[in-house]
């Protein structure tokens, strides 16, 4: 447990250390260079937010969550449901109801049977759709959970539940408590990045990635596929590098000068982040640059530089995970599918199915999914039961979906069973609450210890819940 | 009213209260019965019973809970429950009750005045009555309140238990049944304590208290639990907690998760009692009494230091710092202090001219201009906004925009006018409930209303109004009171004294009011209304003048209208087809209306189906009514208030068992529909085109761009409108479809575009030929008062209804009258549009509230009446139960926290961390104050003084303390890194809005408006589109001076924080916020280097520069350092800045050098850590 002030506190004295050990004195031009030419690692461990001890061994470092906003139908991608089919047209069975609150729909509407075919893919035996052949490839590589549960059925709410792991907004996320418990790898990048794919943008928006009641340095910072990756990163039109470098330059200068006079360590700090965002103006460019992939990987994940698409995305995150950054969220908005369901399906697989899988292969053919964890999944399910004529699903929270792969997870193998309807979860069922505890053990932290005191209390991410799911771990 | 005469008197109230009495004189709608679970009313009674004369009459109203509970728990359950069944009679749960004794049912056929169980507690035959005792009879009111619940169905909440309580009385066979008390003398450290530490503590402990009771503590112990007294001292064999070891209670046998204790184990309980149950006092843990918490303490100002300081401030800050060790630092530099008393009071720098005029030895008269100037409420309402979780957009998915700034605007203007705090709160919490409201005290309201809105697709709105809820409590514990609440909302405060009933009966006092959205003004709009209405009236007055006999010429309209038969209407209630309302709640209410709630689509088609028995239907009627909850008070959902039914459609089956279309003959509508009206710009399409708002006929004439609506235009938005539909030949279906297509709604759900209905009821006839009764509902409701009863303003309605149709009846005055009505039509049309605001306003038929399990919404369970936490100041004697009570009870002198909480934000806001660093928290779990005394004195210092803000502010900025030097030295940066102890002046950070002003401000760019709708400065216009924003917002960059306002006017979306002002920690306005995080990160230099206004500010200072600063580069630098830092440069600084300049003065020729040189100084000096920073 960590005080707010102390956290604070922490920080600034490393930006002093740093300040009195390195910057004194020494003109930006020297500094910028070194780093720039990546000869700098003096700094290397004591890296700007230098993040908690472990409390054990963690089997993963860094975080990719692709993250289905809106969320997929699990009755079509991932759980066949044969009874279901049998069902279709028919009212459901009185008992499954009793309870039950729908979103948009009567509860009582008829069945849908599935609109895709499954088959049983790798060693596994994994079913999968047809919608999804590049997933049902690296089917070994994943574990599929089948029996998720939420609190929440309205996007907003279950959005900022599975980002925060409260439906209050307010908390910090789970990117920003990764970044808070594991520090950065790179201290000219973000710990935490966030990309928006999809048709719309994350339902309750910037909550998703927000930093809560945390220091705004461990807040995800959106970053785009095209034009800027950073809000501001390129120098103003009419500026180019020398009035930019002489502008840091000079504000470098009579900071320090200011530093000399009043001795508030905050200037150093603030000297600090200027030659930072300094470096970040040369580096981020380049991190996010895929035109330098080769073509194979560029063909690997469907990506084509210069678009703003879930494929580039997904390229993306495997370069910024190279670079140390530590958590990657891609938000897909784009599941909702109360209506046109069959089509919307394919057209959103179409979209993502290729990427998402290309992300693992990647990964693991650098070595790098080893230490990796790779979430996929929305924040609920859709109902059995039809909305609207005959081609839509209502949102669900008893029962989804979700996969896993690389940093420490079990796979090639399927977790969890829901009824006959997909519509209760019947064995393993698995909370967002351990979810996320499991995500933190798998990073090394003991989910009821990573904890922040805020307003008088010991926050964390899995509130005053979670376990930690043994069966998904290897 | 539609036009009225009024007078200057009517005309000054219409001033000051815009909300239903204005706009016509809005019918308030009919109280609505409470949609809650738990409280029934009760009708009246027929007594059929032979001597129910002789019984109690029933209550009015009951509460399980409260009433019922109660007397069944002490006067039924011991005979009639688990223990003993007399009679084969038990009631302590549903089941039993139900399923009744050998005497059968106890209220059969569940009329009260006919029960038997009713008939034996009123004792009305002596040998059959009960409780038998005479002793223990209940009273004449707890009869009828029992009545009244078995009149309302003995409604019982679902798997609720009644726990028998009385003592247990244990016959001696039982008693038999206990094992011997041991027999040698026993110790309880060594023989009892192991016992209780093995088998109890774990749910009578340190972690549990199970039944409010625990072993481990002595004081407990003995007090008992909540089953009485454990322990009998002397007497073992008749300890309750013998009998429960014994396994002798109907609870059950103790302890219920581990093995039952030995016969051996009992004996040594039942021998240590016996021998007088010795607890030596150093055995039992001892418990803090929460209560003696620090913050729960009433303040009081102890007596001054005696150190020589003579302010008071000073006197305390000096007695800690000696302590210490330490002492004052020297007083600031009087620029140094210029510059930090105008950024803490104002939150701009001082220009050029203020310090020029400033002189170092009259801070004090600069102090004074600062509080006067109306930029203070800029800054100061800032902090408070942040409480208020004050944003311009609704929050969650949607994230609409919201037109809130008359909010804003109130706080700003109640700072400026130095409201005092206490009334400041009031008019916030409860401003509609004060005498002689003005709009100001309503629109202050606002402040509970800043909670998010969900209106998602398939939400429950009761779900998301409980979420509000939370959201208002949390608030006022986080602003208001510096407690933490919303823990306490799901379970009893872990660490503070305060229970979860508590909270809900906090809950309670907030529970009982519609989400009202009234219309205001500003005041021109105000006067403008005002001279309008008073135009209308003289128009009026002058046809009066004009007609003599107008009030015959009326009276005979009227009775004609009277006379005129009228079709027999007969409610109908179809039932909503969920599946076929565009994702919108259309929930049916008790008086047969529908209310549409939660999503709002632009476009829908509302299915509604009804198996009817009504044979040859001739008409449909549509009335659109208003109500509270809606914009504007309705009838429609537009954010004015306005609805548009582009057609209405019924299919009817027939005896083919074939639907078909109903066709229609004629629509008809009221006098009030309006002609042709092109629909207002913002519910256009992507690709505008021609539709139009006009009569009823729109609605049948199968063209989806036309539709009907009661629109009149400004100031006549939101009258209750009626339509009726006529088929052409009478229905006789039994299955009828209605489909309430509503098409006339932009293109963007997640904008102010839709207009749905909002609330209606259908009713049906068969009378022959029907059609709408030209007379309006607001005339019909004057009609309805006899005419000699008639208040001059029912009169001037009914009036100008006439006017309208006189011509027609009256040929002589058609000219006339016909010219009079285009002037008065001319002049509503320059009637100001007003905008709605968020407030709340008191429910007249009140809320049941219950405590939640674990803050679930779905699952009450007792229920609880308005009450306040008893660790806190207690309500005053005979309080009221509504928000005004509470309201004055959160700043009632007596309150341990409210004095407490301000004066420290007020402190935080000055020195960066408050008296207490947790402005959030006082309880157990908030840091200790670093100057108690000091907190104390200065809050006890401020309720004296009226609450006034602005003498707080005098007394510290008057203070030795606040005028030190801030330079950190490495012994004090040693000593005290946060500077808690004050041996130097603040020096941090301004907050985001602050840094943007100094940009606009230093580089004279800086709008000074005040108040007004919010601004959208540059921002990236990609941020408010998909896929970076879940809807499209439409984000119109201000290209006119609303470009440079201050940032505190800068729109805030919640889901699309302003980049700027968020990196530098602004919160979104989420949830109520009373410490900002500072961070100091590389995204921050970024924006302050690179966006697009920061770089236009840079750019426009550098040409101020050049423009006003002095003809040499020497007067011009010292100008930028004046105007940026109110300081001048220090040669070193010159030497260091000059050469980069000169540098780039080298890459261009001529002014374009110059500009780049200026540039590159400005820009510099505008990123500059001292800018950024209050010394």
């Amino acid at each position: 447990m960590k005080h707010l002030t102390e956290l604070l506190e922490e920080q600034r004295r490393f930006h002093t250390r740093r300040w009195f050990f390195r910057d004194c004195g020494v003109g930006l031009g020297g500094i910028a260079l070194a780093s720039l030419l990546g000869q700098d690692h003096a700094l290397g461990a004591a890296s700007l937010l230098a993040g908690q001890r472990p409390h054990f061994t963690p089997k993963a470092k860094r975080v990719i969550f692709l993250f289905q906003g809106g969320a997929p139908s699990h009755l079509e991608l991932f759980d066949n449901k044969p009874e279901l089919a049998k069902w279709d047209g028919k009212l459901p069975p009185a008992e499954l109801l009793r309870g039950y609150r729908a979103a948009f729909i009567s509860p009582n509407s008829t069945l849908l049977g599935p609109k895709y075919k499954f088959a049983k893919h790798g060693q596994s035996g994994a079913e999968i759709s047809e919608l999804l052949p590049h997933t049902a490839a690296i089917a070994d590589d994943l574990c599929i959970v089948k029996s998720m549960v939420t609190d929440a059925f309205n996007h907003a709410p279950a959005q900022i539940f599975m980002s925060t792991g409260s439906q209050q907004f307010g908390r910090p996320s789970m990117g920003s408590w990764v970044t808070y418990g594991l520090g950065s790898e790179n201290r000219d990048l973000p710990g935490f990045v966030v990309f928006s794919t999809g048709k719309k943008g994350a339902s309750g928006g910037a909550n998703n990635y927000g930093c809560g009641f945390l220091p705004t340095s461990y807040a995800g910072v959106p970053f785009r596929s095209v034009g800027d990756p950073v809000l501001y990163l390129s120098n103003p039109e009419g500026v180019d590098d020398s009035f930019q470098r002489d502008t840091i330059e000079g504000v470098r200068s009579l900071n320090q000068k200011r530093l000399g006079l009043v001795g508030d360590p905050e200037i150093a700090t603030r000297i600090g982040s200027y030659e930072l965002a300094y470096r970040m103006q040369q580096v981020a460019p380049e991190a996010i640059d895929i035109a330098k992939e080769n073509p194979d990987t560029l063909a690997l994940y469907g990506a084509k530089p210069g678009e703003a698409s879930y494929a580039n995305a997904c390229l993306t995150a495997r370069r910024l995970v190279e670079r140390g950054v530590r958590f990657v969220q891609i938000h897909h908005e784009a599941w909702d599918h109360h209506g046109g369901l069959t089509k919307g399906l394919k057209e959103q697989c179409e979209a993502t199915d290729r990427a998402s899988a290309a992300l693992v292969t990647d990964l693991k053919q650098r070595g790098l999914l080893e230490d990796t964890l790779v979430i996929w999944g929305g924040e609920f399910g859709r109902t059995p039961m039809v909305q609207g004529g005959n081609d839509g699903r209502d949102h669900h929270p008893n029962a989804f979906t979700m996969w896993f792969a690389g940093g420490g997870i079990k796979t090639g193998q399927t977790i969890g069973e829901s009824d006959e309807f997909g519509f209760n979860v019947v064995s393993d069922k698995i909370h967002v609450h351990d979810l996320h505890a499991t995500i933190l053990h798998l990073l090394g932290f003991n989910h009821e210890k990573l904890s922040v005191r805020a307003q008088g209390l010991d926050f964390r991410l899995t509130g005053v819940a979670g376990e930690v799911v043994k069966s998904l771990i290897a | 009213m539609i036009e009225s005469y009024q007078n200057a008197r009517t005309a000054s109230k219409t001033l000051r209260f815009p909300g239903p009495i204005v706009e016509g004189g809005f019918p308030t709608p009919a109280p609505m019965i409470s949609g809650n679970r738990f409280l029934w009313i009760c009708l009246p009674l027929v007594v059929a019973a032979s001597h129910a004369a002789d019984l109690p009459p029933a209550a009015e109203r009951f509460d399980f809970q409260r009433d019922i509970r109660p007397i069944l728990e002490n006067s039924c359950v011991s005979c009639h429950g688990p223990r003993q069944q007399k009679g084969e009679f038990r009631l302590d749960s549903s089941e039993h009750l139900r399923k009744g004794g050998e005497n059968g049912a106890p209220f059969a056929n569940g009329k009260s005045a006919e029960a038997d169980f009713i008939h034996r507690v009123a004792r009305l035959d002596a040998d059959e009555a009960m409780p038998p005792k005479e002793s223990q009879a209940l009273k004449p009111e707890q009869v009828g309140k029992l009545r009244a619940w078995i009149d309302a169905g003995a409604p019982w909440p679902e798997g609720f238990v009644i726990r028998d309580t009385t003592a247990l009385e244990l016959t001696k066979a039982d008693l038999a049944k206990l094992p011997p008390a041991a027999t040698r003398q026993i110790d309880f450290v060594k023989d009892v304590q192991p016992i209780f530490a093995g088998a109890c503590y774990d749910c009578h402990g340190p972690k549990h208290q199970e039944a409010n009771f625990r072993l481990d503590h002595k004081p407990t112990l003995f007090a008992g639990g909540e089953l009485g007294a454990a322990l009998v001292k002397g007497d073992g064999a008749a300890s309750t907690l013998i009998h429960f070891v014994a396994g002798l209670r109907p609870e059950g046998r103790m302890p219920k998760k581990a093995d039952p204790l030995t016969p051996e184990q009992i004996g040594i309980l039942r021998a240590w009692i016996d021998q007088g149950a010795d607890f030596p006092d150093e055995a039992s843990v001892t418990i803090e009494d929460k209560r003696d918490h620090w913050s729960f303490q009433v303040p009081a100002q102890a007596p001054l230091p005696q150190n020589g300081e003579s302010h008071p401030i000073d006197a305390f800050i000096k007695d800690r710092l000696s302590h210490e060790g330490l002492d004052f630092s020297p007083a600031a530099a009087p620029t140094s202090l210029l510059r930090r008393i105008h950024l803490d009071l104002t939150g701009l720098p001082p220009t050029i001219a203020e310090q020029r005029a400033f002189k170092s030895d009259e801070v004090d008269k600069a102090i004074d201009a600062l509080l006067s100037s109306p930029h203070h409420g800029e800054r100061w309402g800032r902090h408070w906004l942040d409480a208020a979780r004050y944003a311009d957009s609704d929050g969650y998915e949607k994230d609409k925009p919201r037109i809130n700034h008359f909010y804003r605007d109130w706080v700003i203007g109640a700072i400026n006018r130095d409201l005092p705090y206490d009334q400041f709160i009031i008019e916030q919490i409860a401003g509609d409930l004060l005498p002689k409201v003005t709009q100001e005290q309503i629109v202050a309201t606002g402040y509970l209303r800043n909670t998010m809105l969900n209106e998602e697709g398939g939400v429950d709105p009761e779900q998301f109004r409980m979420e509000a809820m939370f959201d208002r409590i949390d608030a006022i514990g986080k602003g208001i009171l510096s407690l933490g609440l919303n823990c306490v909302q799901c379970h009893d405060h872990k660490y503070d004294p305060i229970s979860q009933e508590e909270y809900y009966e906090i809950f309670a006092f907030l529970n009982n009011d519609h989400e009202a959205q009234p219309r205001v003004y500003t005041p021109e709009e105000h006067q403008r209304r005002a001279n309008i209405l008073r135009d209308i009236a003289a128009i009026q007055t002058r046809l009066r003048e004009e007609t003599p006999d107008w009030e015959a010429k009326l009276a005979a309209w009227e009775d004609e209208w009277r006379a005129a038969a009228k079709p027999a209407w007969t409610v109908i209630r179809p039932e909503v087809d969920k599946n076929a309302t565009g994702g919108q709640r259309i929930l049916p209410q008790p008086d047969g209306s529908f209310i549409a709630a939660g999503f709002q689509p632009t476009k829908s088609t509302t299915v509604m189906r009804l198996k009817s028995d009504l044979k040859g239907i001739t008409g449909f009627r549509l009335e659109m009514l208003n109500d509270l909850n809606l914009p504007a008070n309705g009838p429609g959902r537009s954010f004015m208030g306005t609805f548009g039914l582009s057609e209405f459609e019924v299919d009817s089956t027939g005896a083919d068992g074939k639907p078909a279309p109903v066709k229609f003959a004629r629509a008809t509508a009221d006098l009030q529909a309006p002609e042709k009206t092109k629909v207002h710009p913002l519910f256009n399409e992507k690709e505008p085109k021609e539709r139009y708002f006009g009569p009823a006929s729109y609605a049948i004439d199968g063209n989806p761009d036309t539709g009907w609506s009661s629109d009149l235009g400004p100031g006549r938005r939101n009258f209750e409108s009626v339509a009726v539909f006529t088929p052409a030949a009478p229905v006789d279906g039994t299955n009828l479809t209605f489909k309430l297509s509503q098409k006339i709604g932009g293109w963007n759900a997640d904008d102010l575009q839709a207009a749905q209905m909002g609330r209606f009821r259908l009713s049906a006839t068969t009378s022959p030929a029907p059609s709408a009764d030209p007379v309006p509902p607001l005339v019909q409701a004057a009609f309805a008062v006899p005419r000699e009863q008639r208040t001059p303003q029912q009169v001037a309605t009914i009036f100008s209804q006439w006017r309208r149709v006189a011509g027609k009846r009256h040929p002589e005055l058609a000219e006339k009258y016909s010219k009079a009505t285009a002037e008065i039509e001319a002049l509503w049309a320059q009637h100001p549009e007003g905008v709605t605001q968020f407030t709340l306003m008191a429910r007249e038929e009140p809320r049941l509230t219950s405590v939640l399990k674990r803050g679930d919404w779905l699952k009450p369970a007792e229920s609880v009446t308005p009450g306040v936490p008893a660790v806190l100041n207690p309500l005053p004697e005979n309080a009221g139960d509504d928000r005004l009570t509470f309201a004055k009870w959160l700043v009632d002198r007596r309150s341990p926290t409210t004095a407490r909480a301000l004066v420290n934000r007020v402190w935080q806001a000055y020195f960066g961390t408050g008296l207490v660093a947790t402005p959030e928290e006082f309880g157990t779990q908030g840091e200790a104050p670093s100057h108690p005394e000091l907190l104390d004195w200065l809050a006890v210092d401020f309720m004296e003084h009226g609450w006034s803000l602005k003498h707080l502010h005098q007394l510290i900025l008057t203070s030795r303390t606040y005028r030190q030097d801030s330079r950190v030295t490495p012994e004090l940066l040693a000593r005290d890194p946060d500077n808690r102890l004050l041996a130097r002046g603040p020096r941090f950070r301004v907050e985001g809005e602050i840094i943007r002003d100094i940009q606009l401000s230093v580089s004279g760019l800086l709008q000074l408006d005040i108040g007004g709708p919010s601004v959208m400065p540059p921002a990236p216009q990609f941020l408010f589109e998909p896929p970076a924003s879940y809807a499209p917002f439409p984000w119109k960059e201000a290209t006119g001076k609303d470009r440079y306002r201050r940032a505190v006017y800068t729109w805030r979306r919640r889901t699309t924080p302003y980049p700027f002002l968020q990196t530098f920690d602004t919160p979104e306005g989420n949830v109520a916020c009373v410490r900002r995080t500072r961070a100091n990160t590389p995204i921050q230099a970024l924006v302050a280097l690179n966006e697009n206004l920061s770089m236009e500010a840079a750019r426009a200072f550098a040409q101020r520069i050049l423009k006003e600063g002095g003809s040499n580069q020497a007067e011009r630098l010292d100008y930028a350092w004046r105007l940026t830092l109110a300081r001048p440069p220090q040669p070193d600084e010159i030497a260091a800045l000059v050469p980069l300049m000169e540098k780039q003065r080298a890459t261009k020729s001529g002014p374009e050098g110059e500009t780049a040189a200026y540039t590159l100084a400005a820009r510099v000096l505008l990123n500059l850590d001292e800018t950024f920073t209050k010394e």
